[in-house]
Formats: structure tokens, sequence, C-alpha cells
């Protein structure tokens, strides 16, 4: 009656363990010894049958004989094997005696692989595993539409350039840039708005650097800034000023000052005055507005 | 339909109408056919399209009537405006906070006693793009070395790091062969920040960019670190760049805080004039969210937590951020 079994469902009508594809049949029943739907290989086929499957580490063999063939409870017997390789196969044949080769042979090989991938198992659980955190989906897309709206309403370029521009004001940058006249009138400014109450000695100071600077002498500039706080670099204005300063900075500053590749265009040039004295003679050079 | 509805009964009389009655309206959602709800629905809309461009108008005329007696304009909402007052917000002036950084990890680093020195790794088998990102990324920081991770653990490379003398380490994490999360370690005992990593850009996906960052020491920006919690984490940031730029270089690193969201650029500027700076991007760019912060360094189980994101705590609110 198993070849009436085979002959319906094997081949000829639908079997629900089944799988066809292109090259082969596959077998989902779960007692099948091979994977594969084949004469031999299928456990509805075969009245009498045996199986190596393994629950929680521990490996059991599977027997199907035709006397129990009207009990389906009781059909599969099941024999715990030991954990020792060489013991378990010895229980398997000693089991599996008078039993044709095929299936035999195939139970040891399917115990072999099923304890090979038991001992990969329990390396893997030692090493590091990479945990699988699920992704949400509706939150992921909220935050990327919320990153997509931070960055519009971050407007970098902008951020950026006037933090650098800021800098520049704040002399941060010290000689490297020559734009001095104008940042020394918006310190000017600066300081008439702020406080007209100011000693005027510096304001007088001031006025004379102006002056030195019209005169086409070479400022030294180290009046302004100085490098006080080269951690203002570092932190926005936001956070409050650190108090440690660094002077000695400024000498490899300086030294930098050599290069200056792209200055070219942005250098600005200085006016060019040249002071005409009262005298009785002629004077032969005219003056220059500023 | 009836208008009468209502006044029915109320003396047993005429209908005196001691209510006012109105006319009955019909509202567009009640209308069951699909073509005729959607056509009343757009002719509605436009309604108050012109409603709304008339009370404009008015507005404007009104206010140039006005003239110079005209109130102030209305400044809009935004979110930034109307963000929740933290209170942990740091005040600029704060002696505590002040204190408080003088003494703690990064103290060192701004106190110029260290150099910082940075290990940037990747998690297991990275992919290509992964590999490129630490690349590109070491020749933005300056004095950085990338090292493989062939299955070592963190907890193992930390302390031969600090035998090295390594200051910081960064981790970055790969799915599906993209970045998406960062760890960055400060080593000697310091916090670890753990982000989540979106948005990157290598080099060659930058639209005009510019030639490679050179090895100039870049500046740095950070803008937006309002919170304590911000604070600290932009001191870190900080701690990963030595202390004295080179402006010869002209590049500067940016940090930007916008509504959580931290982006990285790297840019190379030049002054063209007083009010007129250009920049040009060059070297990676992507944006990070702080996931959680940790006392001590790397361990993920027995570490003390300083902040960690809460979803259900914290995303309540659309206007509350915590850096």
């Amino acid at each position: 009656s198993s070849q009436v079994v085979w002959d319906v469902l094997g081949n000829k009508q639908f079997c629900s363990y089944k799988i066809t594809t292109k090259t082969q049949n596959f077998c989902r029943n779960e007692y099948n010894l091979t994977g594969l739907c084949n004469r031999s290989s299928c456990p509805l086929a075969n009245s009498q049958y045996a199986t190596i499957r393994e629950e929680k580490g521990r490996c059991y063999l599977y027997m199907k004989v035709i006397e129990r063939a009207a009990f389906p409870r009781r059909l599969w017997e099941r024999v715990l094997l030991s954990k020792n390789y060489e013991k378990a196969l010895e229980e398997i044949d000693e089991n599996l005696i008078y039993w044709p080769r095929f299936i035999r042979h195939k139970c040891k090989q399917r115990f072999t692989k099923i304890t090979q991938y038991l001992i990969r198992i329990r390396k893997l659980t030692l090493k590091r595993q990479r945990k699988l955190v699920p992704l949400r989906r509706k939150i992921e897309r909220r935050e990327k539409r919320r990153e997509e709206k931070a960055l519009i309403a971050a407007q970098l370029d902008n951020a950026i350039e006037k933090e650098l521009l800021e800098r520049l004001k704040q002399d941060t940058y010290g000689d490297i840039y020559n734009f001095p006249i104008h940042a020394f009138d918006k310190a000017l400014q600066q300081q008439d708005a702020e406080s007209e109450s100011e000693s005027d000695a510096e304001k007088e100071e001031e006025d004379d650097e102006d002056m030195d600077k019209r005169e086409f002498v070479e400022a030294d500039d180290s009046e302004l800034s100085d490098f006080e706080d080269m951690d203002k670099l570092e932190t926005s204005s936001e956070e409050e000023q650190e108090e440690e300063e660094e002077v000695e900075k400024k000498a490899s500053r300086s030294k930098s000052k050599g290069k200056t590749p792209l200055k070219g265009p942005a250098r600005r040039k200085r006016p060019y005055i040249e002071i005409e004295y009262e005298e009785e003679t002629e004077p032969s050079t005219k003056t220059k507005a500023a | 339909g009836g208008g009468a509805a209502g006044s029915v009964a109320e003396d047993g009389g005429p209908p005196a109408p001691q209510r006012v009655l109105f006319p009955p309206t019909f509202s567009v959602s009640e209308i069951k056919n699909k073509q005729r709800r959607h056509f009343m629905f757009l002719r509605w809309k436009q309604q108050q399209r012109k409603e709304k461009l008339a009370a404009k108008k008015k507005r404007r005329k009104e206010r140039e009537a006005l003239g110079d007696k005209a109130p102030p304009k209305a400044i809009p909402k935004t979110i930034e405006n109307q963000r929740v007052y933290d209170e942990t917000t740091v005040d600029l002036n704060d002696e505590e906070v002040a204190f408080d950084e003088a003494t703690d990890e990064f103290a060192p680093y701004f106190n110029r006693q260290t150099v910082p020195k940075i290990l940037i790794t990747t998690s297991d088998r990275p992919r290509g793009r992964t590999v490129r990102f630490c690349e590109q990324l070491s020749t933005v920081i300056p004095n950085s070395h990338v090292y493989y991770r062939r299955g070592l653990a963190l907890k193992r490379i930390i302390p031969q790091c600090i035998a090295r003398d390594f200051t910081d380490l960064l981790v970055i994490n790969e799915d599906r062969k993209i970045p998406n999360g960062l760890v960055l370690s400060h080593l000697p005992d310091g916090p670890t920040a753990h982000f989540r990593m979106s948005s990157v850009r290598l080099r060659k996906e930058i639209k005009r960019k510019g030639k490679e960052p050179t090895e100039h020491v870049p500046e740095i920006i950070l803008n937006n670190f309002t919170t304590r919690l911000g604070h600290s984490v932009g001191r870190m940031f900080a701690s990963l760049f030595p202390h004295d730029p080179q402006f010869i270089g002209r590049q500067v690193a940016t940090f930007h805080n916008q509504r959580d969201y931290i982006f990285f650029r790297f840019h190379r500027y030049i002054f063209k004039s007083e009010k007129k700076v250009g920049i040009q991007e060059l070297g990676p760019r992507f944006t990070l969210k702080l996931r959680s912060l940790q006392k001590g360094t790397f361990d993920s189980k027995f570490g003390e937590y300083e902040w960690i994101h809460k979803r259900r705590e914290m995303d309540t609110s659309r206007r509350k951020f915590h850096l």
C-alpha cells in the first residue's frame, strides 16, 4: 500500500508537502530524512522509516514501523541519542539494525550535519552577536521628515558665513586678512555707540593709529585684538568665555603671513596719501584724496 | 429643510421666536456624492483664500495709512521661537557651569595638557561605503588613525587604546552597507556618546565640492548647543580637534545643532571682502542625533547613563528639544 500512496501523491497528484522548483522537488515534511521528494525519502510513502530530529540541542531518532500504521498517535517512536558523537552513531546502528542500508546511511549523515550545526551555534553565541533592533517604520519616517525640516530651518550656509564674519570682526584671525581699516572704523563706531564716556586717551590713541595707517606706515596691528581667546574659535559665541588665554600662538601665526596665495584679489589697496607741507617752495606733488 | 426647528411648543401658543434662528447651513462634509463634495470643497477653499487675500490687503492698506504709527510687524512663530524653555539652558555667565567645565573630563584638553589622538574604527565586516567614509573622516580630523576591527571586542581594545595614548575612540556602526551609527568615546575614562547617523554623503556625492581637505588643522564652529547636555556634547566634539587651528588652511568644521539634529559640514572659506565670505564644501557630511550619553567609557551593560533618549517620554512635545 505504500506503493499506492506513492503513486497517488508522489508524481501524479497533489502532495501538500511537495515543493517543485525548476530542477528538483523538495519535501517539506518534518519527518523527511533528506528533504527531497523521492520514492525512498517520502515518510508517507514508506511504511518503515526513520529520521533524526533535534530538539533544544538534543538529537532524537524517530522510527516508524508498519505494525503501528493503524495508530497514528503511536506511529513515531522516539529514542534519545547520547551526546557523545560515536556513541550516538552506535545507538543509531543498533536501533536500525536490519533496516535498509539507505535509511541507516542517511540517518547517520543527517545526525552528523545536525551535530555540526549545533556546535557552530554554541561557538557563535560565545562571540559577540549582532543585536538586531527592529526599525519602526512610522518613527523612521517621522525622524526623516523632521531632519529635513531641521535642515531647512538651519540655513547652514548662512549660519557658517555669519559666524566666520563674526570671527573676522572679532579679529580672531589677526594679521592674516588685510581688511583692517574697515574693521577699525567699525570698532570705532562701536566704541562711540557703547560708551562715549570712555577715556579720551584711548580715543586719541585710536585716532592716532588711524592717522598712522593713513600715512602708510606698516602698522603692527598688535594693538587690535589679541589672541585673547583661541578658545573662542572652537566654541560658539553662546558658550561662555574660557578663562585661559593663549599668547604664544601669535608667533606661529605671524609667520604664516608670508603665505598668501589667494589673497591677491582680496587684498585691499591702501589709500595713498601724500601730505603736503606748506612751505615757501612750491610743492611739486599733488595730494590725493583719501 | 425647515428652519423652524426649536421654536415649537415653547409657549403652547403661537410660536414666539425667542431665539434667533439661523438659516440652514450645510457642511461640505455631509454631501454623499464624492464628486460633488469635492467640487464644493474646492469652491469653499477658493473662497477662503479670497477672504484671506482680502484681509491681507486691508491690513496692508491700514498699515500704510498709519505710516510711522503702525504697530510693529508681528513676528512669525517658528518652532525655535516656540521652543519649550529648558531649565538646563546654559547661561553664558553661569558660575556653576564654568566650575563644572573646569573640572570635567575635558578640562585637560582645554587646558592644553593633552593633544587629541583619535582612533576610528567600524563594526565588523565593513562594506565599501563605510570604509571610504572612515578614510574621509580621518582626513578631516587631524591626527586620527583608522584601524579595522576584525571581530575584536570593544571592551578589550579600550585598554589597549589607553595604553597607546589615544584620547578618543570613534566607532562607526554599519547596517545594510551604509553607516548608521556613531559611538564617540573619550578615552581616559570619559563620557561616551552614542549617535544615530543619517544622510551620509561622501565626497564624491557632494556637488560643487573643492579639492581634498589638506593637512591643516581646521577651525571649529559649534552652533546652538544651549542646554547642559548640549554643552557637554559640544565640548566632546571640540575635543576631537587640536586646540590651535591653522588659519592658513582656511578650513572649518561645523557642528550645527538644530532641533536636536547635529549637522556636520566641512568647508573651505575665503574672505572676499569685509562683508562677504565664500564657502565651498569639501569633505563628507552627515547628521547625528544623540541617543545616549554614558558617563564612563563604552559599556553597554553596566555603564552609568547620563542621558538616554526615551521615545515615549521625550518625544511627546513637538516643541521640546534636549540639546
